[in-house]
């Protein structure tokens, strides 16, 4: 179908360096699906692979249900927006963003008429004089979008586009970025390490570490239902505590410390576990009680809008959110913590 | 892959049926063999109709090729089908050219069988073999699957296999022969590459004379350690100090590349000569002996530091700019003082610069043939050596292939040592990132030692210079200082008579020179630059033995690859001696190097992505390289292209034995010059080809380098 990306076990070596396991993905058209993971993860090999700038070692890679896997970049029906944003310094804008149309032998009018169609997409008509040398950075990367989009790609690809710009900036673009994909109904393959960037503009995410695929779902359920440690702590911040799931199945009892605990959850065995905690979800209060953990605070930083605490327990370190205090807690104060038992996960250990 | 092969299967087949597949009487470009199409300017076609059956061997290989690509179910298949048949067209041409070798067979084979040296229908067969070689590679999945790049890739291998390789391996061969035609053996290399003659350390000891090789040796390790050191100290002061004259120090690092060779040696001959100026002065004002130090290991050392110092000074200033100066800065504020700071800190982050200056001083004093052969005298180095055993009383071509093999085995040493200590290893602290702060400044001592050794030595350089320029214009030196135009008009002459007539003597190898070195310039540069982009922007297995065998034709002195040339082209199936062509070829491939190099420098700074975001835009890799890569080129294409030409100008080790009546250069003609003892012309004409190179360099700046981007040194992509 076109603009579907299908990968059937493609993987990549680099010498003896597996850059990419055995990988399997299907993205739907009209998606806009992010590569998400740490540096060194396989995210941007993985992109490249649909590029067409590195071959694949192994495995069929299929666009729009043809199998490109010996396919040259050239050939391929996909354009990239780079990091660096690659704009040609020697050209200008309009020659720039009707590069692409040009040397597929378009005329001259209509690489100019779509170029400057194309300029107006991204809100940038009347540059197209300039040298990319005299934008902003917001503005060559909008260039480089425009140049991408102007070749009508059955598959977007955006390799980490946001990362040059200043953090402001960032979130205004990548609404834009969203805003085109959707009114284009373009495929759009979209990497970054920026678990928060990838929540924002996501239909669906692939989390992947160490060359393989760890986790793939919507942002919601990334969030949500973690399948692992990895996932829980790099998509949004957790705490992770040591228990032990005594009975499994629906409910869950645990232990955690000398405690048991009776969770809403459905486990499939008994054995260690990590019990995942949101830092916002965690509570803290002056009074001792039954079901609260004692603390001591190492460290409180005061952000406005809110307070991040540095605690000290039975069970390790832990980080907590919370709103501001009337009688604000200090360092070196004794706390107590709690947390609601809907609100926590369980992952393996 | 369908479409390139089938093109180049028609090309190859066309050149198969209509051009001369041997090489014709007056050249391919004077079109002569069109009128003589039946004769020896046959084509292949009627040649291997009528006696000569071999020549059917290559149009087996297209056979193959269109069986291929009309019956081949799938891409694999065919791509399968082209490869074999590249393979064994190129390997059936091959073997038919080196088994009848003119008059003689190898081998056995086809006894009585003869033929000339290929042609230009040779030369396309063997092309369109090639191209559909590796178009079949390409679409086996090789190269990412693009014709253009495993295309480039396979012309670069071949050109270096046959014009570096093959030759070299003629040296080989050679060195082992045994007499008589016996085969090959060492039973006599042994004995004859440790002949004491070569390594005799006689001259230590005050016995007489050493042998060429210690000569060459020593020779090379004073040299280096000179050029070493003066150079850092000029790199210094350049670098390290407020010196308000640096423009002036800038220029004596070009002077050397401009000079022909012989003229530093005629100068120094000119001052310190028994009948030289500074020699004469001296016996005069204090009774000094007149002697003949100069014709020896000193003269040559002094002719050499002169000519290799600027080039160590050159590398050098990169590397001392190369210490960052934060760590410097560091360094001060953990309170060391200058010189601390310099000993302790700057200089060990030198070391491998200056290694490489060393290293650099060790080949080109090696190679160079020059000077040696007008200051050495007795002092026998390998070089002139090798020169007179193929040109002297007594030609031996074996003894100059085991020379040959001496002298390479010294540069290649260190070529190899150079590489493998220096060239991964990076001190170089300049990172991308804006490195603000000033180079700490000299303290005076070391500031002091540096004026006192470089600034006399700068003065010494700029009055040889001066020197050169004025003697061209004094009737004979040291005898008759009147001022004359002489030389200039026995030249240069010009007579208008019923129209112009170049009268001078030296006009015809003056146009030669400069006709070669022109068409030169731009094909060392091209192949040099495509190099660089392979060997920069494209992967592929063999990429290590790819970028060593471009480089190694630096290592290989001029005298060796002159010698390799001979004993190589001089028979089919390729015969080249006595052709212009051999000299454009000999020029192509020992400054490809350098080309290289500057091509790799410029394209490192060139953001990969820009090729990138070409190539998935819908451009292929030839668009991507005329429309992207070469516009943002400029300074490095100015910079191959200039100094091509010049060292073909220049150059002399090499072309000595290639020139010929028809094709003489102008450095050869110096040469003959300086043999004859006519001093006046030979500076003269040296002069004439100094201006010449510097202004062919400002128009080339005017042309080229004016398309500058803007003044960041670094092209990012935006």
């Amino acid at each position: 179908m076109k603009g579907s990306v299908r990968f059937e076990n493609v993987t990549k070596k680099f010498g003896d360096v597996v850059a990419l396991k055995p990988l399997s993905l299907d993205i739907t058209p009209g998606t806009l699906v992010t590569l998400l993971g740490p540096s060194g993860c396989g995210k941007t090999t993985t992109l490249r692979l649909i590029a067409g700038l590195e071959s694949a070692s192994d495995g069929r890679i299929l666009i729009g249900g043809e199998d490109v896997t010996h396919l040259s970049a050239t050939y391929r029906k996909v354009s990239m927006v780079f990091q660096s944003y690659a704009l040609f310094p020697h050209m200008t804008v309009m020659e720039n963003v009707g590069y692409g149309l040009s040397v597929k032998g378009m005329s001259k009018a209509e690489v100019r008429d779509r170029a400057e169609a194309g300029l107006e997409t991204v809100g940038l008509k009347g540059f197209g004089a300039r040298l990319p040398s005299e934008l902003s950075g917001g503005q060559q990367q909008r260039v480089a979008v425009a140049r991408a989009i102007v070749l009508e790609p059955e598959v977007l690809l955006l390799d980490e586009p946001l990362s040059n710009l200043d953090a402001k900036l960032r979130r205004h673009v990548r609404e834009e970025i969203r805003q085109i994909q959707q009114r284009l109904g373009l495929t759009a393959v979209y990497v970054t390490h920026d678990q928060e960037e990838a929540m924002a503009v996501s239909d669906r995410i692939i989390v992947m570490k160490n060359a393989e695929i760890a986790q793939e779902g919507t942002p919601f359920d990334l969030y949500d239902r973690p399948a692992s440690a990895f996932i829980a702590d790099f998509i949004g911040d957790a705490n992770l505590i040591d228990v032990e799931i005594t009975q499994s199945g629906e409910p869950t009892e645990i232990a955690l410390l000398n405690r048991r605990l009776t969770l809403p959850l459905s486990s499939k065995a008994t054995g260690l576990a990590k019990l995942v905690v949101r830092p916002h979800h965690i509570r803290l209060d002056r009074d001792a009680a039954a079901d609260r953990l004692p603390a001591e605070i190492t460290y409180a930083a005061w952000l406005g809008n809110s307070v991040q605490y540095t605690l000290t327990t039975p069970v390790g370190s832990i980080f907590a959110i919370g709103a501001p205090q009337p009688l604000p807690f200090r360092q070196g104060d004794t706390v107590h913590l709690g947390f609601g038992l809907e609100d926590v996960r369980l992952v393996p250990a | 892959m369908q479409r390139t092969a089938g093109l180049w299967l028609l090309i190859g087949l066309a050149g198969y049926a209509l051009l001369p597949w041997y090489m014709v009487a007056g050249g391919f470009w004077s079109f002569g063999w069109l009128s003589a199409m039946g004769g020896d300017a046959r084509p292949a076609l009627l040649w291997s109709a009528g006696g000569r059956g071999w020549l059917w061997l290559p149009l087996t290989g297209f056979a193959v090729a269109g069986a291929s690509l009309m019956l081949a179910r799938d891409q694999l298949a065919m791509a399968r089908g082209l490869v074999s048949a590249g393979a064994l067209g190129l390997a059936l041409m091959a073997a038919q050219g080196l088994v009848i070798l003119g008059n003689s067979t190898r081998l056995g084979l086809l006894e009585g069988a003869t033929q000339p040296g290929m042609g230009a229908g040779a030369l396309v067969v063997a092309a369109a073999l090639l191209f559909v070689l590796t178009t079949g590679i390409s679409g086996l999945g090789r190269g990412r699957g693009d014709a253009f790049i495993t295309g480039m890739i396979g012309a670069i291998v071949a050109l270096v296999g046959i014009f570096v390789f093959y030759p070299m391996s003629f040296i080989l061969l050679r060195a082992f022969e045994l007499k008589g035609g016996a085969g090959l053996g060492v039973t006599e290399f042994l004995p004859r590459f440790f002949a004491g003659e070569i390594w005799s350390p006689a001259c230590l000891t005050g016995l007489g004379y050493c042998g060429a090789a210690l000569n060459s040796l020593m020779l090379a390790l004073a040299t280096a350690t000179g050029t070493t050191l003066m150079g850092l100290a000029f790199a210094l002061i350049f670098t390290r100090t407020n010196f308000r004259a640096k423009r002036l120090l800038r220029v004596l690092t070009i002077l050397p590349i401009i000079t022909p060779p012989f003229v530093i040696g005629l100068v120094l001959i000119l001052l310190f000569g028994r009948a030289g100026t500074i020699t004469e002065f001296f016996a005069y004002a204090f009774g000094w002996e007149k002697t003949r130090w100069l014709y020896s290991f000193w003269g040559v050392w002094l002719a050499q530091m002169l000519s290799f110092t600027p080039i160590a000074f050159l590398v050098l200033i990169g590397v001392v700019e190369g210490v960052s100066p934060s760590m410097e800065e560091a360094s001060q504020t953990l309170d060391a003082d200058r010189w601390q700071t310099f000993r302790f800190i700057s200089l060990p982050l030198m070391r491998p610069g200056l290694a490489n200056a060393f290293l650099l001083g060790f080949i080109e004093s090696l190679a160079d043939f020059g000077n040696p052969l007008v200051l050495g005298g007795n002092f026998n180095v390998l070089s002139t050596e090798i020169y007179f055993a193929i040109v002297g009383t007594v030609a031996d071509p074996a003894k100059a292939a085991i020379l040959s093999l001496i002298l390479l085995s010294l540069t290649l040493g260190a070529f190899l040592a150079q590489r493998k200590w220096l060239g991964r290893k990076n001190y170089a602290t300049v990172t991308g990132k804006g490195d603000s702060g000033r180079n700490a400044a000299l303290n005076d001592g070391l500031r002091w030692t540096c004026y006192a050794v470089a600034l006399p030595w700068a003065a010494f350089t700029l009055v040889l210079y001066g020197l050169i320029f004025f003697g061209s214009f004094v009737k004979l030196w040291g005898y008759d200082h009147t001022l004359t135009f002489e030389h200039y008009t026995r030249a240069f002459g010009i007579v208008y008579r019923n129209g112009i007539h170049f009268t001078g003597a030296a006009w015809n190898s003056y146009f030669t020179t400069l006709t070669i070195a022109a068409i030169a310039a731009p094909l060392t540069a091209a192949v040099g630059l495509a190099t660089a982009y392979l060997l920069v922007r494209q992967k592929f297995t063999g990429k290590d033995a790819f970028e060593f065998s471009t480089m190694l034709s630096f290592a290989i002195p001029g005298t060796v690859i002159g010698v390799a040339y001979v004993m190589a082209f001089n028979f089919p199936p390729i015969e080249l001696t006595a052709t212009g062509l051999i000299l454009i070829i000999v020029f192509v491939f020992r400054n490809m190097p350098v080309g290289v190099r500057g091509g790799i420098a410029a394209m490192s700074q060139l953001d990969k992505s820009l090729d990138e975001a070409s190539i998935t835009l819908g451009a292929n890799s030839a668009t991507t390289l005329r429309r992207v890569i070469l516009p943002l080129m400029g300074p490095a294409i100015l910079a191959a292209l200039t100094y091509s030409f010049v060292r073909a100008i220049t150059s002399v080790s090499a072309v000595i034995f290639l020139v010929s009546a028809r094709y003489n250069m102008a450095t050869s003609f110096i040469v003959g010059r300086v043999e004859n003892g006519e001093f006046g012309i030979a500076i003269a004409y040296a002069t004439v080809l100094i201006v010449t190179m510097l202004a062919a360099i400002l128009a080339l700046q005017l042309i080229i380098g004016r398309r500058k981007l803007r003044r960041a040194d670094r092209i990012e992509a935006h």
